[in-house]
């Protein structure tokens, strides 16, 4: 099923817009991310769509051909995951897997079969009769997880579905769901605020900021072709060269660098991956930091700009610490935004 | 040396604490059972007392017992949505609506009997029915049957359970029904327990509000002590004991259960 959204705000009573008119589409099988920083309207546009929140007036929202936009949530058929994975406390795994079935009034045999196979899918089979507090927090995830397909929704939302959990199982978890949703053939909206999250799941990311939906495209266009500071930030951490730009030449304290083209009202951004120590490079500049990361080290260089450059250097041996340093950018790493097109 | 005199000194407290609560009700019960309490338990033991309270009084001990189920009912009733209603809304104009309903725990029964009296008094019907008495059970109990529910339903996030039976499919009365009601299912049993045994127990009000035909247990006991021989409102006291105990003992049980619910 598609989803549309169109010219979808929401004012709390309080007076916060949380939402401002906001478009967005998902095709039929389609999982895409929203993913932006803390408060910038995720939950509720993923509330609205789920019928948990009612959007102001003109705000409408289509489910294929069907207008929802003032259907409750109970008669949407949507499934949805919880931050807090709201399980039924009063209820074995296998109810509550079996209570959206039990809602649509399906006969117990069926119900039985198709809870065992939504089970045995989500690897759950061996918990089946368990209570909600005797499971660890994995696997209260999948059980959440479980409930919300087992009524074959007509779309899946999730709410941040692995913040409740500690890093490392997170990115455990992260591959373990991307590789479910895949499988269930599933049009699924799902909130972050972990770009590597959004990156590793979606096959389109909504960037979010401010109540507005910035950017939408693949984890691969947002990354290459930011359309906004913002975004180069937010998505891959983009630097901003702070200097001056005299038409395809950009004027560094540290030396000069050439831009891909004419680069006259625009800014310029760089990723610490592109960032490269090598001794011919056009950049002269002092080490000021080497933190080592396992697989590389990052390297902060001071006298290049006013800010700390980073740069990740991948070698064995790492410049160290006082030492000066030559670097160079490729002008194709280099990215050109256009002045005040802060959001 | 120092600890083990502070231990004897606590065990010493302790002890006479327990004789000076405990010993008035062993020699009450005694008095129940001997067969001339002026002449002392050489006179012998009997049932005798027992028999004739049951005679006399059983009337009583039915009208409380109804009393108290009628009394469970109507608070169930009205204290279980007036609880999900102040949890599911929280904000000031609850806290004002709980306060409101707590208010007869401040008030003195006697007051609260008065003002019925003084309302309903004329209503001659409705005044020497047992539903006025009830009117005031309910009036008094009420506010343990709603703070016992509420105290279980804050701690558990119940907006989001509800969200999640709903995007499940469930109707409002499906998510009362599924989610709400079983999972203040501690609350509601401490609650139940103690509006059971305060209604057994409640004097103040009810002494206001009785007329000669409907005497409740603890009436009953007042008259007996009043008109009786010792020995009969001895075994009087004997016989409430023997209902109390056990709902107290229960009642204990069931709000140690719903604390542990709500940590
Ligand atoms: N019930 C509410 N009443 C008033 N304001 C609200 C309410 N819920 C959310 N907001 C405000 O709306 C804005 C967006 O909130 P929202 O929960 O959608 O953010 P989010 O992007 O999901 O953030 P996070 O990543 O922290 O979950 C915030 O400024 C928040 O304070
Ligand atoms: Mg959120």
């Amino acid at each position: 099923m598609t989803l549309r959204v169109t010219n979808t705000a929401k004012t709390y009573p309080d007076g916060t817009k949380a939402l401002l008119p906001t478009e967005l589409s998902v095709a039929k099988g389609e999982i895409v991310s929203l993913l932006g920083p803390s408060g910038c309207g995720k939950t509720t546009l993923l509330r609205i769509i789920a019928g948990l929140e009612t959007p102001d007036a003109g705000s409408e929202i289509w489910f294929g051909n069907d207008n929802v936009t003032s259907l409750p949530v109970e008669r949407r058929k949507v499934g949805m995951v919880f931050q807090s994975y709201a399980l039924f406390p009063n209820m074995s795994v296998r109810a509550n897997v079996g209570y959206g079935l039990k809602m649509q009034k399906l006969p117990k045999d069926e119900i039985e079969s198709r809870v065992t196979e939504v089970l045995e899918l989500c690897q759950l089979q061996e918990f089946s009769g368990r209570a909600i507090d005797a499971l660890s927090g994995g696997q209260r995830q999948r059980v959440a997880l479980a409930r919300a397909i087992a009524p074959r929704p007509r779309m899946l939302l999730l709410d941040e579905p692995l913040s409740a959990l500690d890093a490392a199982l997170r990115e455990a978890l992260r591959d373990e769901l991307a590789m479910l949703l895949r499988e269930f053939h599933i049009t699924a909206i799902f909130v972050t605020h972990d770009q590597d999250e959004a990156m590793a799941i979606a096959d389109r990311v909504a960037v979010m900021s401010h109540g507005h939906v910035v950017q939408s495209g693949t984890p691969e266009e947002l990354y290459r072709n930011p359309n906004s500071p913002f975004v180069a930030g937010f998505v891959g951490n983009a630097m901003r060269l702070e200097g001056k730009v005299a038409g395809s030449t950009l004027h560094l304290d540290g030396g000069e660098l050439a831009l891909p083209r004419d680069g006259t009202g625009h800014n310029v951004f760089v990723r610490a991956e592109d960032v490269q120590i090598d001794t011919e490079g056009p950049l002269n500049g002092k080490v000021e930091s080497v933190t080592f990361f396992g697989t590389h080290y990052r390297v902060g260089i001071s006298g290049i700009m006013t800010d700390v450059l980073t740069s990740t250097y991948a070698g064995q041996n790492a410049p160290k610490v006082g030492e000066r340093v030559e670097v160079s950018i490729k002008p194709e790493a280099l990215m050109l935004l256009p002045e005040g097109a802060e959001i | 040396m120092f600890k083990s005199k502070t231990k004897l000194l606590q065990l010493i407290v302790t002890l006479s604490a327990c004789a000076f609560l405990l010993i008035p009700t062993i020699m009450s019960v005694m008095a129940g059972l001997t067969a001339n309490y002026f002449k002392g338990i050489s006179s012998g033991l009997t049932l005798k007392w027992v028999f004739q309270v049951w005679e006399l009084y059983a009337d009583s001990i039915f009208l409380s017992l109804w009393l108290a189920i009628a009394c469970l009912i109507v608070t169930l009733i009205v204290g279980l949505p007036a609880a999900y209603g102040l949890a599911r809304h929280p904000g000031w104009l609850s806290r004002l609506l709980e306060e409101f309903i707590s208010l007869p725990l401040a008030v003195p029964g006697l007051a609260i009997a008065l003002a019925l009296l003084q309302l309903y008094g004329s209503m001659k019907g409705f005044r020497a029915s047992w539903a006025f008495i009830l009117v005031g059970h309910v009036l008094y109990t009420l506010p343990f049957m709603v703070r016992s529910i509420l105290a279980v339903l804050a701690a558990i996030d119940l907006k989001t359970l509800e969200e999640g039976a709903a995007s499940l499919g469930a109707s409002p009365w499906q998510r009362f029904r599924d989610i709400v009601v079983p999972n203040a299912m501690p609350g509601i049993l401490a609650g139940a327990l103690t509006v059971v045994t305060l209604s057994i127990g409640e004097f103040n009000i009810t002494w206001m509000l009785h007329t000669p035909y409907l005497k409740t247990l603890p009436v009953g006991l007042a008259d007996s002590y009043a008109s009786m021989r010792l020995e009969v409102a001895s075994a009087y006291t004997l016989v409430f004991f023997i209902l109390i105990v056990p709902l107290l003992m229960a009642m204990q049980w069931a709000s140690a259960r719903a604390q542990r619910k709500t940590k």
